[in-house]
């Protein structure tokens, strides 16, 4: 293994090859200026060496014209670089509607991961290809950040919220996954694989596992902690009912709104009298340090069941979708 | 040109100025320069402050409002005294006037010492409170978020704090000046250093007409 | 070969008074700047120390050289000290302090006793820095992210960082000292415009110093508290935010790297003119472009934060304004080249610096074109393509400029001629030395490998010998001069006031300069680089 010298990351993702051309764009801008410089130095100084000792040049003056131009051309190629970049960034930002959503919990120095359907596994990541995959992680403790080189994509995961980061694999394949934010003493430890598989391995994999997808999790959760006691279905509890409120906006204590999305659910979970729901007190307890993060996402993996999904979205099973780009 | 470094150096034009009057101009570009870099080093803590009181709005009114207007209003206006009393002192120092230099000085002094210890007396009000973040037993009544609450009063205490300890500084630099005055070096030609020394202290004054309303006032109408 | 034979010694700054106290509690700019070449040639041979033993542990794969917490706290101290300690002063405070008042013509600075201050508060923050490092160490990288270095690490943080406290006020008070300087001491005749661009780069330097620096104060102030009293400012289990602490950090540290380039193009504008013996092209562009990148500068900072969690159109902002920013360094860049169109070109050490400096700068600075890019920066930020950007600027780019100054105005400042044929030399093994060691961090970036690594996978190997191999060649290279310039105080040719045949005022001087600089103040009737005021016989040195 010592011996392979890569230069170059595989392309495994949708993104890659994207960001590579860019790449291309940059080196091709940076090499040509590169040469110009080196050549215009190197001809110069070969050609107005210094011949007498006593020879005095002539000053030559600049004009307004050749600073603006060796301004302006500059600027627009590097606008080229800002706008590529920037339409690369937004859709790297813009998880697709249809993605297959999968938690990360990071802790020094490890990364947890849960599948939906109850998979759940440590610093590796089996996905399968021709899939929008995207990833809500939070961070047990300091801010780590989940880096698949050969995906091109990089996300620093912070505690106390989610960050979400998207990719598409196109090739099946071991990937290096690493941490790219230093995070302490085992910094450098906390890397593993990201494995893309066909769809049926995918399937047999995901078949292997433990019985018990998040929702059942979340919904032993939502038992076993007594939520269930005061969010009654019907909404005649002391706190308001939770279904159909994911992705709805709430109406807030004090006029505000707020949008249910994941990092509404684990705020109402660990510190509940930050923002109360129109019509209800503040009496919800307080669970920080009651649940664990991977206890967070579970419970809203529950909540999210309870909105029924929109209409026309693609069926859970992986095996019908359709390789895509 | 003559050489000056043959002159004997005076605390008026020092040996690398030419004339007095570029020694009083440099002199007074540096305090002014230095000022700026005590306000963009308040400035990141008013960022800080800022940036939380937009997250936490309630909490941070909540806050303010347990906090005595009273003693903040008459510290302003002793602290606003004691700048055109510092005033009258760089006046009195154009004019050469030693003995009001001195007289102005002390009073400006004297202001100084008044708000340090309106202040301590405050934090110790404080601190009975239960308002000190640190203390075990740290509670904001009104709000069910003690975590922002504490936030509130950390930058508190750090703000005013920090103002405190440029207070400090300004009667350490006040005695200073008031010595020298006593001890002659100062005439109408040259009062350069009350002059300078005036500048800062005007300077913490500003700061903290920053600090009062934003700490104290913003908020306070609304009912609990 | 002249070595020094019995000759009357005039009297210079040098000889004016013998003694430690006359050193130790000087005003003159010229001494203070001499014990400035000292400590920050410490706190470099320091600086450089951890990086050899980091890259000797990347060697392999397996962190096997020192344990991972050894490793975290080298390249926590290489950074530290490195960026606090020696970039952030270097040029300003050693050739800035020695020549912005000679080149103006005047005596000394606005402040020589606040100048003397500065010098002691960086001892004092040095001090601070290394007993943090003998006590035990500091890990939480250079950038102190929270909640890491707040909360999580147990290493020495806040003695590390009241040691940058310290040490940023030195740099305040010079950059305060040269803006004074720059307005009020000016010489008869010595307008705006025809100041050496050394002076204008110093002084937008200058501006970057007394702006910025206090907010990394303050930032640190916060850590003090956050880590003493657990205010809960970063702490988001007490309703704080750690990207605040990025934020604030970034404010200032970004316009610090302008802080560590700015005053090194200043000396290439020097070395160039000097060595083509023409005015540089563009003089008034050149100028401008330095005070814009100051400005600018302080408009950037979140092109550090494109994965951090900030918001999309924030990044598009900073990306944007990161672009504007390139400009005018691209501006000097063809300026500094067309100056060599039709001169009179000599390939003397400081040139040959000149031009690697030239060269590295804008590999270095193309390399930020990349990064400011934001879907490119996604997969390279974090990683060694990043490292590698900016050490082309900082090393290829600032030291090198250094190294050029140094050899300049080694003459001047010692009386001594270093010896040019090893000189070259070493120019040239550090020039191969250089790119050995960072190039090939450019593909292992892109290829994945991580930054603050302590152990990697195989494959990378074959990148991280070859760099490891260059920066044996390039502490070689650097340890070259430390050799023959300390040779040179006592066996090198005398040298003469201006061997270079360069204009500018402190060539004017006898060489070393006398304490007051000017027997009397010159009055300024040309512009800076006029060359046709240089005496033939100067010129008939053949340097």
């Amino acid at each position: 293994m010592g011996t392979r010298l890569p230069l170059f990351p595989e392309q495994a993702s949708t993104i890659s090859v994207e960001v590579d051309h860019l790449l291309y764009y940059l080196m091709a801008v940076s090499i040509f200026f590169t040469l110009l410089i080196f050549g215009a130095i190197l001809y110069f100084a070969v050609k107005y060496r210094r011949k007498s000792d006593t020879e005095i040049p002539p000053s030559v003056h600049t004009g307004f014209a050749l600073e603006i131009i060796w301004s302006v051309i500059p600027f627009g190629l590097t606008m080229i670089m800002f706008g590529w970049g920037a339409s690369i960034f937004f859709r790297e930002r813009r998880p697709p509607q249809d993605s297959m959503q999968i938690y990360v919990v990071a802790k020094q120095w490890m990364w947890k991961l849960q599948h939906t359907e109850g998979q759940r596994e440590i610093n590796e990541l089996h996905i399968p290809i021709n899939r929008p995959v995207e990833l809500i992680m939070t961070s047990e403790d300091v801010i780590h950040s989940f880096f698949v080189p050969d995906f091109r994509t990089k996300q620093d995961v912070v505690p106390g919220r989610y960050e979400t980061s998207w990719f598409n694999a196109t090739k099946p394949g071991k990937y290096h996954l690493f941490c790219a934010e230093y995070c302490g003493t085992k910094h450098s430890g906390m890397i593993g694989w990201v494995y893309a598989m066909e769809p049926k391995d995918y399937e047999v994999w995901l078949a292997g596992g433990p019985k018990g997808t998040m929702v059942e999790a979340g919904a032993k959760l939502f038992e076993d902690l007594a939520c269930v006691n005061c969010h009654h279905p019907d909404g005649s509890g002391r706190g308001p009912s939770l279904v159909g409120v994911f992705g709805s906006t709430v109406k807030l204590v004090g006029g505000g709104t707020v949008k249910a999305d994941e990092a509404y659910i684990r705020e109402s979970i660990l510190n509940p009298a930050a923002k109360v729901v129109e019509g209800y007190m503040p009496d919800m307890p307080v669970f920080q340090g009651l649940v664990t993060e991977e206890n967070v996402v579970q419970l809203i993996e529950y909540v999210k069941s309870l909105t029924p999904p929109r209409p026309a979205a693609p069926n859970v099973a992986v095996s019908s979708a359709p390789p895509n780009r | 040109m003559e050489d000056s470094h043959a002159q004997a150096e005076t605390l008026a034009l020092r040996e690398q100025f030419d004339t007095e009057a570029q020694q009083k101009d440099a002199s007074t570009l540096g305090m002014w320069i230095f000022l700026i870099t005590e306000i963009m080093f308040f400035g990141g803590m008013f960022a800080a402050y800022t940036i939380y009181r937009s997250a936490y709005p309630t909490v941070f009114g909540v806050a303010s409002s347990s906090l005595n207007v009273t003693i903040g209003a008459i510290n302003t206006c002793v602290l606003l005294l004691s700048s055109f009393t510092m005033v009258m002192a760089v006046r009195a120092g154009q004019l050469g006037q030693r003995n009001m230099i001195i007289f102005f000085l002390i009073i400006t002094l004297i202001f100084g010492c008044v708000f340090l210890g309106v202040k301590a007396y405050e934090w110790t009000e404080k601190y009975e409170e239960h308002h000190m973040p640190g203390q075990i037993a740290f509670h904001l009544d009104g709000t069910p978020l003690q975590g922002p609450a504490k936030l509130f009063f950390s930058l508190y205490f750090a703000m005013t704090g920090l103002h405190a300890l440029h207070m400090v500084v300004g009667v350490g630099i006040l005695t200073f000046i008031i010595l020298e005055t006593k001890n002659g070096k100062y005439s109408a030609d040259y009062y350069t250093p009350i002059d300078i020394a005036g500048l800062y202290w005007h300077f913490v004054d500003i700061v903290w007409i920053f600090l009062f309303p934003l700490l104290y006032l913003i908020d306070r109408h609304l009912p609990k | 070969m002249n070595t020094a034979v019995a000759v009357e010694e005039k009297e210079n700054y040098l000889n004016n008074g013998y003694g430690l106290k006359s050193w130790l509690l000087t005003k003159d700019h010229k001494r203070i700047a001499v014990l400035y070449f000292i400590t920050i040639s410490i706190f470099f041979a320091i600086g450089g120390t951890f990086a050899s033993l980091i890259r000797a542990e990347l060697l392999t794969p397996p962190g096997d050289l020192v344990s991972s917490e050894t490793y975290n706290k080298l390249f926590t101290m290489h950074g530290v000290i490195m960026v606090f300690f020696f970039l952030i002063p270097s040029i300003p405070a050693t050739m800035g302090n020695f020549f912005l008042p000679m080149m103006i013509g005047a005596r000394d600075l606005a402040f020589p006793r606040v100048n003397l201050l500065s010098w002691y508060l960086l001892i004092a923050g040095g001090i601070l820095a290394i007993y943090a490092m003998i006590a035990g160490g500091v890990d939480t990288g250079w950038t102190f992210y929270t909640p890491y270095s707040t909360t999580y690490s147990n290493t020495y943080v806040i003695t590390t960082a009241l040691g940058i406290f310290v040490a940023g006020f030195s740099s305040i008070l010079t950059g305060l000292n040269f803006i004074v300087t720059v307005h009020r001491m000016r010489a008869p005749g010595m307008t705006w415009f025809r100041m050496p661009l050394f002076v204008w780069a110093n002084y937008a330097t200058g501006l970057i110093q007394v702006l910025g620096t206090p907010v990394i104060a303050v930032t640190l102030v916060l850590v003090f508290c956050e880590r003493v009293f657990h205010i809960g400012i970063f702490d988001p289990q007490l309703g704080g935010d750690p990207i605040l602490f990025q934020h604030l950090f970034w404010f200032y540290s970004h316009p610090a790297v302008y802080i560590m380039v700015l005053p090194g193009m200043g000396v290439i504008s020097e070395l160039i003119s000097t060595f083509s013996r023409k005015a540089v092209f563009g003089y008034g562009f050149v100028a401008f472009s330095s005070v814009a990148i100051a400005v600018i500068g302080f408009l950037v900072w979140g092109h550090h934060l494109f994965v951090s969690g900030q918001s999309l159109y924030a990044g598009l902002v900073f990306s944007f304004l990161s672009y504007f920013v390139a400009i005018p360094s691209a501006i000097k860049v063809f300026n500094w080249t067309a100056t060599l169109y039709k001169g009179s070109i000599s390939f003397a050490t400081p040139m040959l610096y000149a031009f690697g400096f030239i060269g590295l700068f804008t590999i270095g600075g193309l390399t930020g074109l990349f990064v400011a890019s934001l879907g490119f920066d996604v997969h390279v930020t974090d990683t060694y393509f990043v490292i590698a950007h900016f050490h082309y600027v900082m090393v290829g780019g600032t030291i090198m400029a250094y190294m050029g100054g140094l050899h300049y105005w080694w003459p001047k400042m010692t009386g001594r001629m270093y010896p040019e044929g090893w000189a070259k030399l070493s120019a040239l093994i550090i020039f191969v030395g250089f790119n050995f060691t960072f190039f090939p961090q450019f593909i292992l970036g892109y290829v994945g490998m991580p930054r603050r690594y302590h152990a990697y996978p195989d494959e990378y190997q074959v990148l991280h010998v070859l760099s490891t191999a260059g920066a044996t060649v390039l502490a070689l290279g650097y340890l070259m001069p430390a050799v023959y310039f300390l040779w040179s105080l006592r066996y090198g040719e005398i040298a003469s006031a201006n061997p270079w045949g360069a204009t500018g005022l402190e060539w004017q001087t006898p060489s070393p300069p006398p304490t007051h600089n000017f027997e009397h103040i010159p009055v300024v009737t040309h512009d800076a680089y006029d060359y046709t005021t240089v005496p033939r016989e100067v010129m008939e040195v053949g340097r």
